[in-house]
Order: C-alpha cells, then sequence, then structure tokens
C-alpha cells in the first residue's frame, strides 16, 4: 500500500468547489460509518460512503473522481436521513459527478434529450435538475 | 471636589503585555478629581490591596477606580478592602481593562487607548455613586429539595446531617429514582439497591427529613431565605397512616393492565400498585385512570380485603404550604424515545434500551433476572449493544452532547452477561469510548482484554427482524469491511435528556435551562451548584448527564451551599436594586408586568389635594427583598421614575459621556 502524503493544502480547490456546489460542512463528519452501514449499494462500493467523506477531509481527490462508488450510488439518500452529524454523503457523490462530468467538457448530456426528459410526466423533478447541472457547453 | 484614586494592575503580563501600563496612570492623573494615581504588578494580592488601602489613608481618597480584570474576579475584593480602609464599598469602581481590553487586542498602541477610555469612563462613573447600605432579611431555616433520587437524597442527607430541617417533593409514589432501577454500578460492580437502598431508609427515618412522595411543586415565591412554595400532594386514595404496606390490595386488585413504568413498561401492574418492592414510602397508589371504582364505581375490592381499613376513595389532591430558605434542584433525567428511530426497530420485544436491560436482567425485574428474550424464553447467544443512539447526534433526531454514562454502563452490561454466561458472543458498536474517570478505563479495557468481548468501531445501519433473530447491518470502519449479525437480542444506548417536566418547572423557579434544557449553573467551572436566582441549587443530572460518584459529589456539594445560607441568622440584601421616585411615577405600573420577580407591585398613596378631598395616587413599589437589580423596570418606566441604585441613569450616561469625549 503507498503510503499517502498529508496537507492542509492538498487539492484545496478542488474540495473548496465541492464544498461551495454542495454546502456540507464536512468537518462535522465524526466517522461513525452509519452511512456504511445502511446503504443498500454499499455492496458495490470499491470506497464506502463515509470514507469517501474520510478521503474527502484528506483531500485525495484522484483517489474519489477514480471510484466506482460514484457511478453505484443510487442517491437513495438512506444515508443523509440516518446521519447523526446532519452531513449529506449523497449530495457530496453528486457535486462529484456534476464536477467530473463538467470538467471533461466530456457532453455525457445530449442537448437534444433534454426536452424530452422534461415532457416526460414520470421523470423526477430532481432528475431532470440533476439533469441540467451536468450539462456543461 | 472629591478625591479619587486610580489603580492600575498588570495583572503580570495579562494587561501589561497589551496595554501600556504607566501611560495609562499618567492619564488617569489628568482627569479631574483624580488626586492619586499608580500601577503595580498584582493589585488583587495582599501587597496590591495594602497598597491601597494606605493609600487612602495618606491621600485622603474618597473614591476608588481600579482598572484590572472583570467585576465578577475581584469586585468584592476590593470592595472589602475599601471598607476596611473606612470608605463605603460602592465608592468602588472597577475598569475591566482584562477581559474587554487586553485580552481581546493584539495592538498595544489600540489597547491603550482603550484602557485609558475605560479606566475615564470608570472616573465618570465613580464621581456619581452614592454610599449604599446592604439591608438584611431573616432566614427560613428549611430547605426544599426537589426530587428524590439519589441526588436529592444526598443532599437532604447531608442537610439533615448539619442539623436543619429538609423536605423532600418527589413526583412518584417512591423515593429512589433512576439508580433505584438500576441493577449494577459501574466500575465495581455492586449492587445499586444495595447500597442505594439504606441510604433511601435513612432519609426516611432522619428525624429532620419530611418526604413529600407523589407529590409536585405548585408554585414558588419569595426569595433566598424566605421561598414560600405550594406542594400539591396528588391522592393516593390510601390513608398512608393507616395503611401497612401489607399488599392485600395490589394482590387482589383486578385492575391489572397498566404498564409499570418502573419495569420500563416490560411488565403490568395493578390499578393499585407499590412501584417496587423497596419502595419508600412502602404505602401504595391508586391510579385513577386504572382504578375500576373511580372510573365506573363499581369494584372496591381492594376497599373490603384491606385490613388496616386505609383505602379511601373520597381523598382529594390536596395543597400544603411550606416556608423554605433555600432549595435544591435534583430532578434528574430521561430518555429520549425512539419514535423517529426506525431503523433500530425498537417495537420488537428483543430490541431494548439500556435502561431496559437493567430491569431485564434484575432479580427483581419482570423476569425475576432471568436473562431470555421476551418473544420466545430463549436465553440470548449473541448480543449486540449499540453505542451513541441519538447522542452526539445534530440531526433533529438526537442530542448534540455525549450521554456521558454510556460507554461505562455498556461495559458493564457486556461483562455481567459474560461473566454469567461465558457462551455468550457479545459485540458492542462504538464510535469512541469514553471513559475518563476513577478507574474507569480499566473498566472498559477489562471488558475486552478478561472478557473478550467484541468491541467493534462502526455503527448499525439497519436492524432486520427475520424469523426468531434480528439481523444487524452494521459496518467496521477500522477495516471497511460492511458487517451482519444475526442476533437474539440488541441493547440500545439511548441518549439521555432533561425530564419532561423541566420547562414548567424552570418557569416556576424563576432559573434558566441550557439550548438542550438541562438547568444552567451560574458559572461554569467556579460556580457548578448555583443558579443565577440566589438560595436555588443544582443537583445531579437535571444539570447535565452524570454518572452517580458525581451526583453524589455535586449533592453535597448542593448541601454546602444550602448550609451556608441556613446557618446564618440575617442575609444581607444586594444593595443594588430599584427604587421609585413616588413624585413623578404616573401609575401606569408597567415595570410591574415586566419585573421577572415580581418585586413591583401597586402601592395607594392616600393625600389631601388643594379642596381637602382625599385623594389616592397609585404608585409602583419595590420589594427590596425580591428585586435582584436587574434594571428591566428602568428601561421600562415611561417617565424615567424608577432607577437601579448603584447604576442610575445619569452613571451610565456619564461612562458614556467619558467615553465619547
Amino acid at each position: 500500500m503507498e503510503r499517502i502524503e498529508l496537507g492542509t493544502t492538498k487539492n484545496k480547490e478542488k474540495i473548496k468547489e465541492l464544498i461551495l456546489i454542495t454546502g456540507e460542512k464536512i468537518n462535522d463528519c465524526m466517522q461513525c460509518g452509519k452511512c456504511s452501514a445502511g446503504c443498500p449499494a454499499a455492496s458495490q462500493m470499491d470506497i464506502l460512503p463515509h470514507q469517501i467523506i474520510r478521503y474527502i477531509q484528506l483531500g485525495e481527490w484522484k483517489k474519489l473522481i477514480e471510484s466506482k462508488t460514484l457511478w453505484i450510488c443510487a442517491s437513495c439518500f438512506a444515508c443523509a436521513s440516518r446521519c447523526p452529524r446532519d452531513l449529506d454523503v449523497a449530495k457530496l457523490l453528486e457535486g462529484m459527478r456534476v464536477m467530473i462530468l463538467q470538467e471533461k467538457n466530456s457532453k455525457k448530456i445530449d442537448i437534444e434529450k433534454m426536452g424530452r426528459l422534461m415532457t416526460d410526466e414520470k421523470m423526477p423533478q430532481q432528475a431532470i435538475v440533476s439533469a441540467f447541472r451536468k450539462y456543461s457547453k | 471636589m472629591q478625591k479619587i484614586g486610580v489603580f492600575v494592575c498588570w495583572c503580570g503580563t495579562n494587561i501589561s503585555a497589551t496595554v501600556d501600563v504607566k501611560k495609562v496612570v499618567e492619564e488617569a492623573k489628568k482627569i479631574s478629581g483624580v488626586t492619586f494615581a499608580t500601577d503595580y504588578q498584582y493589585m488583587c494580592s495582599e501587597i496590591g490591596q495594602n497598597m491601597m488601602k494606605e493609600a487612602i489613608k495618606k491621600n485622603g481618597l474618597e473614591r476608588i477606580v481600579i482598572a484590572e480584570c472583570s467585576p465578577r474576579m475581584h469586585e468584592s475584593t476590593f470592595r472589602t478592602a475599601a471598607e476596611e480602609a473606612g470608605i463605603n464599598p460602592y465608592l468602588v469602581e472597577i475598569a475591566n481593562i482584562r477581559e474587554q481590553c487586553s485580552w481581546v487586542h493584539k495592538n498595544k498602541a489600540e489597547g491603550t487607548e482603550k484602557a485609558i477610555a475605560l479606566t475615564k469612563s470608570a472616573v465618570a462613573k465613580v464621581t456619581l455613586n452614592t454610599e449604599l447600605f446592604p439591608g438584611e432579611v431573616g432566614v427560613t431555616k428549611k430547605a426544599l429539595v426537589i426530587g428524590g433520587g439519589i441526588a436529592g437524597i444526598q443532599s437532604a442527607l447531608d442537610i439533615a446531617e448539619a442539623g436543619y430541617k429538609v423536605d423532600i417533593v418527589e413526583k412518584s409514589p417512591s423515593i429512589g429514582g433512576r439508580m433505584a432501577q438500576i441493577d449494577k454500578t459501574f466500575p465495581t460492580l455492586d449492587c445499586s439497591a444495595c447500597i442505594l437502598t439504606p441510604k433511601m431508609v435513612d432519609a426516611a427515618k432522619h428525624p429532620n427529613i419530611t418526604l413529600h412522595t407523589y407529590s409536585e411543586i405548585e408554585k414558588i415565591s419569595g426569595y433566598v431565605g424566605n421561598f414560600k412554595v405550594e406542594i400539591k400532594k396528588k391522592a393516593r386514595f390510601i390513608d398512608e397512616e393507616k395503611c401497612i404496606g401489607c399488599n392485600v390490595c395490589t394482590d387482589k386488585c383486578p385492575s391489572k393492565n397498566a404498564d409499570n413504568e418502573f419495569e420500563q413498561s416490560l411488565s403490568k401492574r395493578g390499578a393499585v400498585y407499590i412501584p417496587f418492592a423497596q419502595a419508600i414510602p412502602n404505602v401504595p397508589v391508586i391510579d385513577k385512570e386504572e382504578c375500576i371504582k373511580l372510573k365506573t364505581g363499581k369494584c372496591g375490592l381492594c376497599e373490603i380485603v384491606c385490613p388496616a381499613n386505609a383505602i379511601r376513595f373520597n381523598q382529594e389532591d390536596q395543597i400544603i404550604l411550606e416556608e423554605y430558605g433555600a432549595i435544591v434542584v435534583a430532578t434528574g433525567f430521561d430518555i429520549i424515545d425512539l419514535d423517529n428511530f426506525g431503523e433500530y426497530q425498537y417495537d420488537h420485544p428483543d430490541v431494548l434500551t439500556s435502561l431496559d436491560f437493567e430491569r431485564l436482567t434484575n432479580a427483581g425485574g419482570p423476569t425475576q433476572g432471568k436473562f431470555v428474550k421476551l418473544t420466545n424464553g430463549e436465553r440470548p447467544k449473541k448480543l449486540v449493544f449499540v453505542q451513541c443512539v441519538g447522542s452526539r447526534d445534530v440531526s433533529e433526531r438526537g442530542k448534540e452532547y455525549c450521554s456521558k454514562v454510556c460507554c461505562m454502563y455498556t461495559a458493564k452490561h457486556a461483562m455481567l452477561i459474560k461473566e454469567k454466561y461465558p457462551d455468550t458472543e457479545v459485540y458492542v458498536f462504538y464510535i469512541d469510548v469514553r471513559t475518563p474517570g476513577k478507574n474507569f478505563d480499566e473498566f472498559h479495557r477489562r471488558a475486552v482484554e478478561k472478557y473478550s468481548v467484541n468491541y467493534i468501531r462502526g455503527t448499525v445501519g439497519k436492524i432486520f427482524p427475520h424469523e426468531d433473530k434480528l439481523l444487524v447491518n452494521a459496518v467496521d470502519t477500522l477495516t471497511g469491511e460492511m458487517v451482519k449479525i444475526d442476533a437474539d437480542m440488541v441493547v440500545l444506548a439511548v441518549a439521555t435528556q432533561a425530564r419532561k417536566g423541566t420547562t414548567a418547572l424552570k418557569r416556576k423557579l424563576g432559573i434558566s435551562t441550557d439550548i438542550n434544557n438541562f438547568f444552567t449553573e451560574a458559572h461554569s467551572k467556579l460556580k457548578p451548584v448555583e443558579t443565577t436566582s440566589a438560595g436555588i441549587f443544582l443537583s445531579g443530572a437535571c444539570q447535565g448527564p452524570k454518572d452517580i460518584p458525581e451526583t453524589v459529589s455535586q449533592s453535597s456539594a448542593a448541601a454546602a451551599k444550602v448550609l451556608g445560607i441556613l446557618s446564618k441568622n440575617k442575609l444581607v440584601n444586594n444593595p443594588c436594586i430599584c427604587e421609585v421616585d413616588e413624585s413623578t411615577c404616573s401609575g401606569c405600573l408597567a415595570c410591574t408586568k415586566m419585573c421577572p420577580y415580581d418585586a413591583i407591585t401597586e402601592k395607594h398613596l392616600e393625600f389631601y389635594d388643594e379642596r381637602g378631598t382625599k385623594r389616592i395616587k397609585v404608585v409602583a413599589s419595590v420589594n427590596e427583598a425580591l428585586c435582584q437589580g436587574c434594571g428591566g423596570c428602568t428601561v421600562t418606566c415611561r417617565s424615567e421614575s424608577i432607577d437601579l441604585k448603584g447604576f442610575t441613569n445619569q452613571q451610565i450616561l456619564a461612562e458614556v459621556d467619558a467615553i465619547c469625549r
């Protein structure tokens, strides 16, 4: 296992942006693991939700964005509803997804499909808003 | 012209590092009226005080300003010293150049400028000070203790032993409180009842202690030394004098569907009941919500079988009036309810709180101490403890504070089970183990090292009842592995909280509570048992989560404070109280509505007008014993007819002027 170097300025800009997008107070986490313990999708994750927060606290940006966890999270918000410290891991994961998609200019969201998304009555409002967030010009 | 002396303290480097003390002295000498100014490293020391006394005598000083730390620290020190030197103590003013100046400034020039301004302002005020003389009030040599748990019992015993009368008012039918429910106590594992019940008996038998059980505080008025209290003695429907505690009524009562509060609702009790075997007094209570006779008029079986003829269905609640010199509040704690913690399945009979577990494993409990599952009567083989359930939880479900006792009692439960049934697998889910205290960490380590209790750092996500098991999904945060256990029983270390009736009692007492509804002490370090209301003291978990040793220490401390009042024949009043100018008072009585201490009342002045007709003028009147000098009325008064002695409007404005000049 490789030794990671600690430093408070590590990936400071990225972490700052993530906190700005999500409004989460990452220092409030006391690593109780409640989010991981109750996560229905955790069995498929390579980094558990509480470890995601720990990596954010440590500024390990590379480990975070390379993690499968980001794309496994189903945003069921079980973690957020039970967190004793009022943190929302799902929101942080969504924030990271937004940052990745925007940064790569990947155009993963097809502008032509966006209109259809909005007229689909079964589409959750949150999914539409999230889709717009991930759209990059 | 008055002769004012100014003394500037260095407080070592506390003040002198950010305030140029010499410059303050120099500037002080220029202020009109100041005839003497000097500085010293530690004014509060004996040398410093003597220096002040000598300066008073030598220079004929009439008023004194000390520029030093907060008046909370040393105002009384210098008032006493001034009195010894022959000056009225209320002619001393403190300029706070430490907490409000040197500690909050980094720049020495700015700090010095502010210290000078504060000193000028204190001089301006002291110029207008008048001599004040404290009044005296008598003391009722009797104390009231609210709450009959270990905290209240200990305070009462200490006060009674010192030779003063004390009444305990307990809401429930028996004294004993939470400690009576507990099976064993940490860290010695001695039997809770064995150490508590002798104290209960001592309290009941002590000639100086009167117990008012099944009673509540209805109303409190008065002030330190002279509290007037209305106590509601709820109807027991049983003649306490006649009852012999034979339990015939409790055995024969046909209504047996009430939840047994003492047993944490794990069993049922009758409508007529004694909460537990060692209850004091050993007199039953008839629960009027459950009693068939009181609800329908039919039954009355207890009345027929009672050999002592003690049943009184016509008994009514009774209000008794008592007077006390001091009050100890010892109302204890509750645990939070788990309605919002669905993931723990508390409605399942095999999921228990730690308090439930105490009863389950207690020889006097619902299973006579048999460690069995309530669902099928089998002995649990796998036991899971979950700590911090609702504690350290900032969400709306829980409490932000650490409940302090859970780490220790969970280790206790785990060890007791492993000792009795070594084949039981015991798991404890924890976030942090917090065991500071004498022999506490050793106790917890014993659970891990000697008893092989499996401590897992992490918490439980969800519990799924499956057949006769409880499937516990959790995480081990140290390895990052998700774990599962098919447990037979789960015990939750639930957060403690202030008693449910705290807010109502707080209003009756006129004391304050913190953000978590625990009663607030007057100073977190230096006045830990006092409240901001003179004569009212705190003991035990009503002030914050506490274990038994801490509770007992605090209870004795509260008793010592009470004795400090009861041992005096007269109490000295704070003379800084309000005064009404009856010539300008319009009698609107807005102040009476504002006063939080009910110290202002209406007064009728009789006078004859120019035609010789008798007239009555309504004015406000301040009860000097009740007034706490908060000054609220002076702000409320429309005609500026009330002034606070020692802090008159004129004095305050002089201070402001001095700063602005």
